[in-house]
């Protein structure tokens, strides 16, 4: 299991949520994704992405002006 | 056999209800949402403060999760470039190249179909809605030039269409598709009540900035000044920002309206040169082109006239020059008859 660390600071949603899906892409189910976000529509709009392509967010936190998420790949093929 | 549709999904309510026309009738969908770097979609709700409250959400993806599909969303900012420059069809009543952007988009779902050995492709196209790219002389211009040719299906306005091959084939009912035409929105309010759709998208003017008067004209200025039609995803996202002041050629004023705006443009100090008021609250500007030493002072006292120093004899400004270092001034704020209306873009 890896855990990528993907820097999506001062990115403005959909950007976020295509960085997440464009490193999901290159994972293995079980490897996890921790995205630094500084846009709060990814509270919604990530975990929104993660539900619909079979994924999991499994913590969500904030510091300071960032918005952190922990994504596991989850099992389903991702086209 | 299940055959396999991709779905350009907008987030509007006719994408939606053409993915679930179809799904309804046992074709395992997948949607497609294209970034232009133009959807109004997401971006200036993150920005401005007082919007902080209204919801956050995507409305692709919301369509997605209410159909129970699944969504692809594509980063087309920079292949989209030579559409928004050179349209062979031309422009909208702003900088909207409408026409180019559709066969773009079906060209780019044709592929993505190819490579996923998928069937055919999808959109809530209804004849007659647009002026520009949903027209019936225009439809079949779409399907030519993006080559997809009968593998596109509409299902909204498809009995208004000749047979695609999906019908034609048996892998969708006609029957079961529907006959909507022009700009009345009250087929798919209707439609959509009877699937059982509430509180879907209601987009009052598009979901692209560029058929936005305002900002078509701010991204004309921009191309002026540089004397050609490129931009940066940065540029783009910086005309959506707070109000744009050119007092030369050369070079403009990006002033911050709100404490949202000013917090946005501050993640762009590094790149621009800036400048904000420390005497008096005020906002923050970046300032943008070729600008010579004399020409600051033009600039500091545009930008103390938006602060709440306004009326002061003098307001004292941090000046961030293009390396970096910061220089203290000392102005006295623009009155209302030096401020030339030209300047506002």
């Amino acid at each position: 299991m890896s855990r990528t660390e993907l820097d999506c600071r001062r990115l403005l949603c959909p950007m976020p949520v295509i960085r997440v899906q464009d490193a999901i892409a290159g994972l293995e189910p079980g490897d996890e994704v921790e995205a630094f976000c500084t846009d709060p529509g990814v509270l919604q709009d990530i975990p929104a992405w993660c539900r619909i392509n079979g994924h999991m967010v499994l913590s969500e936190r904030r510091q300071d002006d960032e918005y952190i998420l922990l994504i596991k790949v989850g099992n389903e093929e991702v086209s | 056999m299940q055959r396999k549709a991709v779905a350009l999904i907008s987030g509007g309510l006719d994408s939606l209800l053409a993915a679930k026309v179809m799904l309804d009738q046992g074709i395992h969908v997948e949607g497609i949402n294209f970034f232009t770097g133009f959807c109004v979609e997401g971006h200036t709700h993150a920005i401005r403060k007082k919007d902080q409250k209204k919801p956050k959400r995507n409305n692709a993806l919301w369509s997605a999760e209410r159909l129970g599909i699944k969504l692809h969303i594509i980063d087309i900012v920079e292949e989209y470039k030579d559409i928004v420059f050179n349209p062979k069809y031309g422009y909208g009543a702003n900088l909207n190249p409408c026409l180019d952007c559709k066969i773009f988009m079906v060209k780019k779902a044709r592929e993505w179909m190819e490579a996923h050995d998928f069937d055919f492709i999808i959109t809530g196209e209804v004849v007659g809605q647009r002026p520009k790219s949903q027209r019936k002389d225009t439809m079949p211009v779409v399907q030519r030039d993006s080559g997809i040719e009968d593998l596109l299906l509409r299902p909204l306005c498809a009995k208004n269409l000749p047979e695609t091959k999906p019908e034609r084939e048996g892998w969708v009912d006609r029957d079961r598709l529907f006959d909507f035409s022009g700009r009345s929105r009250k087929p798919q309010m209707a439609l959509a009540r009877q699937l059982g759709f509430e509180d879907y998208a209601q987009p009052a003017g598009g979901c692209c900035f560029l058929t936005d008067e305002a900002y078509s004209h701010k991204l004309a200025d921009l191309w002026k000044a540089r004397g050609n039609k490129q931009y940066e995803m940065d540029d783009i996202m910086l005309l959506k920002v707070g109000r744009h002041i050119r007092p030369a050629p050369g070079y403009k004023l990006i002033i911050s309206r709100e404490e949202g705006e000013g917090k946005f443009l501050q993640g762009y100090r590094k790149q621009y040169p800036s400048l904000k008021t420390t005497s008096h609250p005020g906002p923050l500007a970046l300032i943008d082109g070729d600008y010579t030493e004399q020409q600051i002072e033009q600039a500091a006292r545009i930008v103390a006239r938006y602060s709440k120093g306004k009326m002061e004899d003098e307001v004292a400004l941090e000046y961030q020059d293009r390396e970096g270092v910061l220089h203290e001034l000392k102005v006295k704020p623009l009155s209302t008859d030096e401020m030339k209306p030209e300047w506002m873009v």
